[in-house]
Parts: C-alpha cells; structure tokens; sequence
C-alpha cells in the first residue's frame, strides 16, 4: 500500500489567521479522502508569539507533528517566521510566503534589528519559493484580513486536492459573512504563477 | 457513520456526551480547557466552572455520588490541587461513573512544571487511560466512565499538549440511554469516610486493582502488534504515534490503560521479542515496573526524561540520525507579551520605578517579568503569592519588608490567593497586595469567574465585590485605582509599601480581549508627532506592542517612536510618559 504523506508546515504571528488556515487545508483533504493529522500549540503563544502549525495528510497517518527536516511546503504569513521555520523543510521543499515584516519586541524596542535580506536567503536555500503580498491580494477581494485564504490557494496549486474540496472546505470553516470574500482571495491565490524552478 | 475532525479535547467532550455525562465541571488551564469549552454545546451537559481544581472535582464527585454521571477536567498542576479529594474518592469509589481528565505538559508550552500526572493513577490507586489520537480520547472517554461504574472506581484520563490539541478524524456515534436516573441512596459505609469506614474500603482497593491489571490482558485498549520480532517496543499516548514514524518496523505492545499495567499481556510481549525497550515522555513510569518485574528492558538510557518526544527525537535516541546541527545563526525572538492596551502594563512600570520585590503569580500578568517591564521576582503556582509575601517579610529587614509586594490575577486571587490573604491578616503581616482585577480569566483565553458576572453556560450571576470582601476579611487599607493613570498607580503603591499593616490595591480595568458588550470599550487612537519626538525612547519602557522604534536611517543611534493605529487602544499611557508632549489624540 503506498502510503506517502504529504507534510505541511504553516508558520507565523498569532493573530494572522494560521489556524483558521489550516483548519480549511485540513477539511478540503478529508473531504478528498485522505487521512488527516494537525497540531499547533495554542495557550502562551496566542499573545503575539510565534505560531506553528503541522499538517499531514496520506492514506494513515501516525505522528500528528511534521518530523524535522520532512516538510514538503512551508506556508509562511511572516517573513522571519518562514526563515526561521526553513530546517522543518526537507532539501528541495517549496516555500510560499507572504511579504510581510512583523517587528518583535526587541526590534519595536530598538535593541535588535530585524534581519535582513530575508526573502533573498530564503530563495537561496529554497530555489522553489513563492512570495506574494497577501495583504494586496486580499484587499483585491475585498478584505485585507483574508491574506492568510490568498496564501491558501497559492498553496493549493501543489497539493493533488480538486478545487471542489476546497471551496466546500470554506464553506463549511469560513463564517459567512466572509465566505465570498474569502472564496475570491483563495482562487486569486490559486491563480498565482507558481511554476517549479 | 459522520466523520469529523477534532482536537483531543473536543473528542474528550463528545465522548463525555456520548457516555450520558451529565454534569462537567473543571477549572481553566491549558491545554485542557477546551474540554469544558466543548461540552458546554451539548445542552444535556450541566458544564460549569468552578473558583479552582478542588472545588471542580468536589462538584463531580456530589454528581457522581448522586448517581450521574460526571466529568472533570484540568492541567497537570491542577490535580495537585485536586488530590485531596482524589485520594479518598478512590476508596468510596462512586456511584455514576466519575472520570477525571488530567492534561499534562510535556516541554512546559505552557506550564511552570512537567509533572507526569501517571504517577498519581499509582499513587492514588485508580485505574488511568492513555488515548493516542482524538478518535481514540473519544471511545477511552466512554469506556473510562463504563470501567468507573464496573469497578466502583473514579477513573483518570491522561492527555497530553499534543494529544489536547493536535486534530484528527473521529466517527461520531450517538448518546448512550438507558442509564439510572439519578437520585438520593443513602449509603455511609461506603461515603463517608471515617477512620472505621475507611479500613473495611481500603482492601477493596487493592483488590480493585489487581483485578483491574488481570482484566487489562484481554482488554482491547491494550494491543500487541507483532511485526519484526528482533525489536519491541511498549509504548503509549502520542509516543506510539511517533514510534510507529521512526520505527515503523519494531514490534509495539501499546498500553491504552497505563494504570495498571497489564502483567501477564507484558510478559508475554517480553517473550516474544528480541531486545524489549519502552519509549515513554517525561518519568520511566513503565520502565520501572517492567524491571521490577524481573524483566531486562532499555528506556530512559536512551529516551530523554525532560521534555517532549518527537519522531526525531526518538529517531536520534535509537542512533538512526544525527542530533539536527545548530546553525548557529540568531534571529530576534519572538516571545508573547501582554497585548496592546493591557491594563497589566501601568502596573509593573509603576513597581519597577519603585524598585519592588514583586512575588508574583499564574496569569498573563506573569509576563510582567519580561523586559522592560521586569517587575517579578517570584513565580511559584497559582496563589502563591500573597502566602510568599508573608513569608519573605517575616526575614528581611524592616526597610526591605517596605519592598514587598504580591500582585495577583482576580481568577488566580480566586482559585488559592484568598486563603493567603486571611493569613496575611490574621497574622498581622505588613505587606502589599495588588489585585489585577481584569474580569476574565485572560491567560486561558477568557474564560468567565466568579468575578465576571456570568457563569459558562453565559448565564448572568452575582459578580464578587473585591473591596466588600477584603473588607471582610479584615483588611483595613483597600485602594481601588485606575491602572492607566501612572501618577495615581505609582503615588498608591508608595504609600501602602510604607504602611506597615496589610493593604490590597485594585485595579479596576478590564482586558481588552473581553468581548462582552460593554466591558471594554477601545478609546481614541494616539499618534506621535514627528517634529516634537526627541527619540528619548521614554515610551519604549513600556513594551507597548503597539510602539515601533523606527531608526533615523543614517547610520546613526537616532530615530522616532511610531504607534501603530491598528494596534493601540488608546490607554493613554503612553502619553503619560512622553515629556515633551510628543504623543497625543491622532488627528
């Protein structure tokens, strides 16, 4: 039985809408068939820390965390949070972020700066690497609040899930108040050019 | 059959509901709270939550006791503040089946210690489950209420962070019905415990248990899966999950009852394999008992004792892969901090600039030891604030008794801070407490308290009066202040750290995260005028996230303060500090 897993890693500040994110990728490959696993830690890190979220999915899974150095995607929502999360990625990985900078404390406080070239190590390591501006995609459908759904879809183009499952995984996770918005920044996240290097 | 996708923690709530549970009640502590957050949508479940650990289990055990069916649920630490009932629950055993959920903490996410909780199953004689994924935390839930009634036993279900709050597919099924009604049985020789009563239940507590280790044999939650033979390896909870990754080859007998072991299952396991090891988290809690029975078995030599697992680390431990290399590259850290507007934050400046020695507690407020801030001293478990600042004033000097301050949260106050301020009182100590009154149970993700005016199931109740029952206990000196006016905050704090008697400030502002109509409400937005800002960095020493340091871009040390309008809430702190006048009302 082949029973290849497929690994995901989403990474970011809380806040950003992350677990809603992977909540969404979560219910569009049960719908699709496959078993599903995901874990993040909830609790200290919800005032503003680091956020990481695992998903795996295949025929069965075991482990509910991405073991180091396995990730097939990385799905950053912040620039030194992706870099920072780069050694979860096995060698050849695909990264998608978003192009956005998020200070810590100790760069809001003067005492460090954020790093620099970010987006530029990244490809350096990873040659396959998208990087969109979620914001602007967003409030091309109509919410900046949606970068994390544009991001999304970007993802959506590499994993073997049929756009159905998708929109029916929205459906079912985003309020509806917000489903269209989000429908649209996912299909302009799918519609992103993202071809292997 | 409906499929969905669940957290343990709500598997552990619909299991709880699929068994007939009738009655939930818990205190709120990560990463267990969801449980009860969950159980409140099944409206057959009376969920409610109480001031602490103890008072939670004592709800469940009078539910159990008067035949229903009943849950209760807390982190690891707070089952030491439950053992007193726990401990003695065991020998009257129960009358509806009584389940106790423990939720440990392996890599401390978010906790103080990591205890292995499996100890108390051992310690107090019950018997304790151990689920390995969500579908699993909803059929142990339901056998674990089945097993307290067949065995007269309360019974312990240990989850873990990654088992509480990793997701995955859980089948549905529907609530059980047909059991008892519940109803008054009068029955001393069982409940009540004095010393004649409790003698003739303490053999049947041994022998409850020896049955129950015999039973775990043929139990199906307990299951021997032989593959390569030259390998065994016993193993529970989410470490079986992560053996089955790293070695998917070896033979694995994974124990759904931790306790107590099934001893005949493992000497057969033993038998037929090569080299037998267990792979547990945290204390060899089954490694040791296998030795004891006479058996060779390799655990904690190989598997670290602190810390969480991982199939890495496991991978590393049987010397399959090398430890991952550090880099040795640094990127600024990203540590949670109190949130923009935080009524906390006015607070610790204010004990900083006076240079307190603070004793401090479990909340979000414990962040206020973090840099700039930097105003706690202590930080113990929960209530223990007020009982240190006794303690330490009864040794200092008179002039550093002065210094002494204990800041606690109102649900924290709540749950164990009110007995140390009946003894601060009654033993005439000189110190100083803060009471954060915020109005939520903020840490955990806002969950209602006795101080909130609403119960879980959203009911409005009576909301506790801090000053009415400091008074009460005696304290002659309560301030109430407005923590956003740092003149005020810091001019009270001077004059009760100087008083030698025992004096209670409290704050009167809520958390900004509380979404209840009408508690708080988010002021105008401030902004920093460019021209005026010296770039003294007076407003960095808050640690306001909501306050950039933006660099003058030469090169050199220069630069402005920014605030983003986003964030700020418009507390008005800020401003306070900024002496020339730089920060005001944005236009």
């Amino acid at each position: 039985m082949n029973n290849r897993i497929t690994n995901i890693l989403l990474v970011g500040v809380g806040g950003q809408g992350i677990l809603l994110a992977a909540e969404v990728l979560s219910e569009a490959v049960l719908l699709a068939g496959f078993d599903v696993k995901k874990s993040e830690i909830h609790g200290m890190s919800q005032r503003g820390g680091s956020v990481v979220s695992h998903v795996r999915y295949g025929t069965e899974v075991f482990s509910p965390i991405v073991p180091e150095g396995e990730g097939d995607i990385l799905f950053g929502f912040e620039l030194m949070e992706t870099y920072r999360s780069l050694p979860l990625l096995k060698q050849g990985g695909a990264v998608v972020a978003n192009d956005l900078r998020i200070a810590p404390p100790s760069v809001l406080m003067g005492q460090e700066a954020y790093p620099e070239g970010v987006t530029e190590r990244i490809r350096e390591r990873f040659p396959d690497f998208l990087l969109l501006d979620g914001q602007k995609l967003a409030g091309e459908a109509g919410n900046v609040r949606a970068a994390n759904t544009v991001l999304l879809g970007a993802v959506s183009r590499r994993l073997d899930i049929e756009e159905q499952y998708w929109l029916q995984a929205l459906e079912k996770m985003v309020p509806k108040k917000a489903l269209e918005v989000n429908k649209k920044a996912f299909l302009l996240g799918r519609s992103s050019d993202w071809s292997k290097p | 059959m409906k499929k969905e996708i669940l957290s343990g923690n709500e598997a552990i709530a619909r299991g709880a509901y699929e068994a007939g549970c009738r009655v939930a009640c818990a205190y709120p502590g990560t990463p267990s709270t969801e449980i009860l957050e969950n159980t409140v949508n099944y409206k057959e479940i009376d969920s409610s939550w109480a001031p602490n650990e103890k008072v939670a289990l004592e709800v469940a055990i009078g539910a159990s006791f008067g035949g229903g069916r009943a849950l209760c649920t807390m982190k690891h630490v707070g089952v030491n503040v439950a053992a007193d009932p726990l401990f003695t629950l065991s020998y009257t055993g129960v009358n509806g089946g009584l389940v106790l959920i423990t939720a440990d903490d392996p890599e401390m996410h978010s906790s103080q210690n990591e205890q292995d909780n499996r100890n108390y199953a051992k310690f107090a004689k019950v018997p304790m489950l151990e689920p390995a994924d969500s579908q699993e935390c909803k059929e142990f839930t339901r056998l674990a209420f089945e097993l307290s009634e067949q065995y007269d036993t309360p019974v312990m279900l240990r989850t873990t962070t990654r088992i509480s709050h990793s997701k995955s597919v859980v089948t549905l099924d529907e609530r059980v019905g047909g059991l008892a009604e519940p109803k008054l049985v009068k029955n001393a020789a069982k409940l009540v415990m004095l010393p004649g009563n409790a003698r003739v239940r303490h053999p049947f507590v041994e022998e409850r248990i020896k049955k129950l280790s015999e039973a775990g044999a043929t139990m199906a939650v307990n299951r021997r899966e032989l593959r390569d033979t030259s390998m065994g390896i016993i193993t529970s909870g989410v470490c079986y999950q992560y053996v089955r990754e790293a070695l998917p080859d070896a033979s694995t007998l994974k124990l759904g009852m931790v306790h107590p072991l099934p001893k005949a299952l493992i000497r057969e396991f033993a038998a037929q394999v090569d080299k037998l090891y267990v792979v547990e988290e945290l204390d060899p809690f089954i490694e040791e008992q296998v030795r004891a029975m006479g058996i060779a078995v390799t655990g904690k030599e190989l598997i670290p004792v602190c810390g969480e697992l991982t199939p890495g680390r496991i991978r590393t431990a049987f010397g399959l892969q090398q430890p991952p290399a550090d880099s040795g590259e640094r990127l600024p850290g990203r540590p949670p901090n109190m949130c923009p507007g935080c009524p906390h934050r006015g607070v610790f400046f204010a004990l900083n600039q006076l240079k307190a020695y603070v004793t401090g507690d479990i909340g979000c407020y414990t962040l206020g030891f973090m840099p700039p801030l930097s105003a706690m001293d202590t930080c113990v478990c929960m209530g223990a604030s007020i009982g240190m600042a006794t303690g330490v004033s009864k040794v200092v000097s008179a002039e550093e008794k002065k210094r002494v301050v204990a800041v606690i949260g109102d649900s924290t106050f709540l749950h164990t801070g009110i007995n140390g301020l009946m003894d601060m009182v009654y033993n005439n100590s000189t110190s100083t407490v803060v009471i954060l009154d915020n109005r939520i149970t903020a840490m955990t993700g806002r969950q209602d308290n006795p101080a909130s005016g609403f119960t879980l199931m959203d009911d409005p109740s009576h909301r506790i009066d801090f000053p009415l029952l400091c008074k009460s206990l005696g304290v002659k000196h309560i301030r109430v202040i407005n923590p956003f006016d740092l003149e005020q905050t810091q001019n009270v704090l001077r004059e009760e750290m100087e008083r030698p008697e025992t004096s209670v400030i409290i704050t009167d502002k809520p958390c900004v995260l509380v979404k209840r109509e009408g508690v708080f409400q988010k002021g105008p937005v401030y902004a920093v005028e460019v021209e005026k800002c010296t770039g003294c960095r007076a407003c960095l020493k808050i640690g306001c996230p909501a306050i950039e340091w933006r660099p003058a871009g030469d090169g050199s040390k220069k630069g402005t303060a920014f605030i983003d309008p986003l964030l700020c809430t418009g507390c008005d702190v800020c401003r306070q500090l900024c002496k020339f006048e730089a920060i005001g009302r944005a236009k």
